[in-house]
């Protein structure tokens, strides 16, 4: 048989030309390059993940990426930024990136909380800490993973963020990731939390473009949580540029009796995959992964998730919730990995679809991979239209269609917002869902599509 | 007490170490040399007397199959399979095609008979009631020994008979319909059967006939180093109903043995397929040596308007299964099932599931997997439920439930759910429990052993599957599945 090479694309061959130019200039200690390097190498040899991933089935990145956009640089004070960011209003601390650079201006770290250190991603990266290259390398199951590798090859900025034992945040930290939209380039950011033990705190992460001119992002969020510690995480990715490409991987390790829960909301976010790799420490730890996702014209929206049961006695949640209207297309894929130790395991994932016309697509693939006797564990998948009886009961009391629809889909996504346990962010996360809904009427009617 | 002691002493009477029906029958075999050439695909042919176009069809396949490789995606572990050194081909020199039983010999009768598969019409008929017979199709290693009610069922317009004898007989049949379902190239497995396949069951069903008794075949393979690649062909015409059993057994053996079988359901408009595997082929020993690999592609196309395909499959045997029995929803309003009970012990290795494919309008399936897990086996389910852009108004119901007995094991669910079409509704479910303890005590508080209090609560588990096969089955299926899970507690 003839050996084969395998052939580039357009856009892979650009990467590969894009990380020998910038990789000299790429912040690290020498572990952290070793790191890129092989993690680049690792890019090189499977490309940019495609459908023969079994991971990737239905995310074709290859297929998406006709061409690497060039890599933003730096940019100036952003009067579109400041806009934005006065109007979004957010309580607490926040730390602001701009195309993927940390921009201390538009950032609050003048009152930090005690027991917060926070620093620029550039800075860590070139520390002398000895266990940096296991923090940013996270969970055994996110190994491998071609968008991860590519993340970690070519990541630029973000915020390092280390909470002390103990500390109880009364207002939460947000990173906001600002595309600034205003010509093609691609991104490549990454942040790191690290929660003492028997810490509380509340992570909001925000990802939205400023601008109409497509952006590449690939970023990253790592947390590790300390034993007894209590963590919510919160995502909104919304407002993206038409013909974004989007992928955020979250990696999560948690302690020991700890609770971890992650909120994530996705509207308007173009093309969109989202990969949460999440690992239990310690034992006696809860873990809740939901979200909403809100799709329409031709967007897609990706929700993939490993949940790694490596020890006994974990609690695991999983709910997400997909509205699916237009073209667009949704991907759901849940795997719950319960080790052969990992007894007393109690999981639960489900996933809701509502297809709202012709033309919706949903993928679902919810797994479990169970190796431990004494364990419960279930799955749900459901796909379907909204409830006929639930719009005439409605209207039958006198409310219009659309008004109808909207307070059935509003609901439907409620049961997975409810989650949100901080009720100024349940209120933006519900905002941004009205507003959605809103859109969606003003451009065709719910009620003659369906 | 009477009923549980009968009970305790049918399940002590066999050792789950002694596989029921490992059993060599010592008999005069003919065979072509080891390995796979054309010369072996050619012999093969021959040996059948196949007509030219059958020659080249398999020639073809064969000269595809060397140009794929074999899949490995499926979550199981075995070291390569070298198919050279298997026999393809392996004949009762006495065989060939008797005419009547009495040319049969009488040392294959007595396998037959120790299986207690009934081969005798009148054996049959005595003591049973008329609307219970079966009419059975056995195979022997590479042929077909003999079919019965053969006559009977012609009456009626029945074709039922092994496929080497519709190559014969029923040549435009056979053309019009062979590989429509599962295409020569389908996958690694398939080729090779289209290029080697032997025998096995060929049905038709005219317009609009119901057929008059239970259709069965019995596959056995008995001589050593051989594979087994048996064909068969279901074609029921509009209007019609067959409900057909297929049962499998293999003698002990420390080598492990191939089987690669490919099974084609057509079903026309209003017509419906019923099609049971009772499957225990020899699984091995507890440590995973010997055993059957039992690779299979079963698929069923509903290719008439308000068409019926249903697959019941009780799998407890084979060292290795992999196997999807799947429906094609093509005709509008046609309706797929799939009910499933895979139970592994020892050192089994089970990947099984089915796909339902929904291109037809207002198309309706549902899926009833049931494993169980014990010893240091491993389980997975892995199952596609898709509907296609026009497939408005699918509908499907998809329910996969695991048992896990004792810490060794595992049980996997690997479902993919694609939903093309914005009027499909689709529901998927999945647990994995173990036992219940509250329940096992609850069970051996009134004097049950703790091994009976398993069978019992496992038989509960799975009786929404054994439900769907026919009597005589069920009872068998009962039985199986409590042998099966013998020495896994405790």
């Amino acid at each position: 048989m003839a050996i084969v090479t395998p052939l580039r694309t357009a856009a892979e061959q650009q990467l590969v030309e894009q990380f020998a130019n910038v990789k000299a200039e790429l912040p690290g200690a020498p572990s952290v390059r070793r790191l890129r390097e092989a993690a680049f190498a690792g890019f090189e040899a499977k490309g940019l993940p495609n459908r023969r991933l079994e991971a990737w089935r239905y995310t074709d990145l290859r297929g998406l990426l006709r061409e690497a956009k060039p890599l933003a640089r730096p940019a100036a004070d952003n009067a579109a930024a400041r806009a934005r960011l006065a109007e979004l209003n957010l309580p607490g601390v926040r730390l602001v990136l701009v195309d993927g650079n940390f921009a201390p201006a538009l950032s609050t770290l003048a009152e930090l909380p005690a027991g917060i250190v926070i620093q620029p991603l550039t800075e860590a990266l070139v520390s002398a800490r000895s266990d940096l290259p296991r923090i940013l390398t996270g969970p055994v199951v996110a190994e491998g993973d071609a968008g991860l590798m590519l993340n970690t090859a070519l990541m630029r900025d973000g915020v390092f963020i280390e909470i002390a034992d103990g500390v109880d945040l009364a207002e939460p930290i947000a990173i906001v990731s600002l595309s600034s939209g205003e010509a093609e380039a691609a991104f490549f950011h990454r942040s790191v939390v690290l929660v003492g033990a028997h810490a509380k705190a509340t992570i909001v992460e925000i990802s939205e473009s400023l601008g109409a001119k497509a952006a590449q992002i690939n970023g990253a969020l790592i947390f590790e949580t300390g034993d007894g510690s209590e963590v919510q995480h919160l995502r909104l990715v919304t407002r993206q540029a038409e013909q974004s490409v989007q992928v955020l991987s979250l990696l999560a390790t948690v302690g020991a009796q700890a609770k971890f829960d992650s909120f994530a909301l996705a509207c308007d976010a173009a093309t969109l995959r989202q990969q949460h790799f999440v690992r239990y420490a310690g034992e006696h730890s809860e873990i809740g992964l939901r979200g909403v996702n809100l799709i329409d014209r031709t967007e897609h929206t990706d929700v993939t998730l490993v949940m790694d049961h490596a020890v006994p006695h974990g609690t695991s949640r999983e709910l997400f919730k997909t509205i699916i209207g237009g073209e667009g297309t949704g991907v759901f894929q849940g795997k719950v990995i319960v080790r052969q130790y990992a007894q007393k395991t109690d999981g639960g994932m489900k996933s809701n679809t509502l297809l709202l016309n012709d033309g919706a697509t949903m993928f679902n693939k919810p797994e479990l991979e169970i190796f431990a006797d004494d364990v419960v564990c279930g799955h749900g998948a459901t796909v379907a239209q909204m409830d006929a009886d639930q719009l005439f009961y409605l209207m039958a009391r006198g409310l219009p269609r659309q008004q109808a629809e909207a307070l059935v889909l509003q609901a439907f996504a409620g049961e997975a917002v409810e989650f949100v346990q901080d009720e100024t962010l349940r209120e933006l996360v519900m905002a941004e869902i009205e507003r959605w809904l809103q859109g969606r009427r003003d451009t065709v009617s719910v009620g003659e599509a369906g | 007490m009477a009923a549980v002691q009968e009970t305790i002493d049918q399940v002590k009477s066999i050792d789950v170490t002694e596989y029921k029906y490992g059993f060599v029958t010592d008999i005069e075999m003919e065979k072509p040399a080891k390995g796979l050439t054309e010369d072996t695909v050619r012999y093969i042919s021959a040996r059948k007397n196949e007509p030219d176009w059958m020659l080249e069809w398999r020639l073809d396949a064969f000269r595809r199959w060397k140009t794929m490789t074999e899949p490995n995606w499926a979550r199981v572990n075995y070291p390569p399979i070298d198919y050279q050194d298997i026999y393809y081909y392996a004949a009762p020199k006495s065989g060939g095609s008797p005419k009547s039983l009495d040319e049969v010999d009488p040392a294959i009768l007595e396998t037959y008979k120790k299986l207690g598969i009934p081969l005798r019409e009148q054996e049959i008929l005595a003591g049973v009631a008329p609307e219970n017979r079966v009419a059975v199709d056995a195979v022997f290693d590479s042929v077909s020994v003999v079919t019965t009610f053969k006559k009977e069922l012609a009456e009626a317009g029945v074709i039922f008979c092994s496929i080497s004898d519709a190559i014969h007989e029923h040549p435009e049949l056979v053309r019009k319909y062979l590989a429509t379902v599962v295409p020569v190239t389908d996958n690694y497995f398939a080729t090779l059967n289209c290029a080697v396949f032997t025998d096995g069951s060929f049905v038709y069903i005219p317009k609009g006939v119901r057929c008059p008794m239970e259709l069965s075949t019995y596959f056995r393979i008995n001589e050593q180093n051989t594979g087994q690649f048996e064909r068969t062909l279901i074609i029921a015409d509009e209007g019609s109903y067959v409900s057909y059993l297929e049962g499998c057994t293999a003698p002990k053996r420390d080598e492990n043995q191939l089987h690669a079988a490919v099974v084609e359901l057509i079903a026309l408009d209003d017509a419906e397929i019923k099609y049971s595997t009772v499957q225990n082929w020899y699984p091995g020993d507890a440590e995973g040596k010997g055993g059957i690999y039992n690779f299979v592609t079963k698929r069923g196309d509903c290719r008439g308007r308000n068409s019926k395909i249903s697959w019941t499959q009780v799998e407890t045997g084979s060292a290795i299964t992999w196997k999807y029995p799947s429906c094609i929803l093509r005709g509008d309003g046609s309706r797929g099932e799939f009910y499933s009970i895979a139970v592994s012990n020892g050192a089994q290795q089970v990947d099984s599931g089915t796909k339902m494919i929904h291109l037809g309008r207002n198309t309706t399936s549902k899926i009833i997997a049931k494993g169980i897990a014990a010893g240091k086996s491993d389980s997975t389910y892995r199952g596609m439920v898709s509907a296609h852009r026009k497939a408005t108004g699918a509908r499907n119901f998809t329910n996969c439930d695991s048992l896990l007995i004792g810490d060794q094991c595992g049980a996997h669910t690997v479902p993919y759910i694609e939903a093309k079409t914005g009027s499909a509704i689709f529901e998927h479910e999945a647990t994995t429990s173990k036992i219940g303890e509250d329940q096992l005590f609850y069970c051996q508080q009134r004097g049950l052993s703790e091994e009976e209090a398993v069978a019992l609560i496992v038989n509960g588990f799975v009786k929404e599957v054994l439900q769907q096969l026919p009597m005589e089955f069920a009872v068998e299926a009962q039985k199986l599945i409590t042998i099966s899970l013998e020495g896994s507690v405790g």
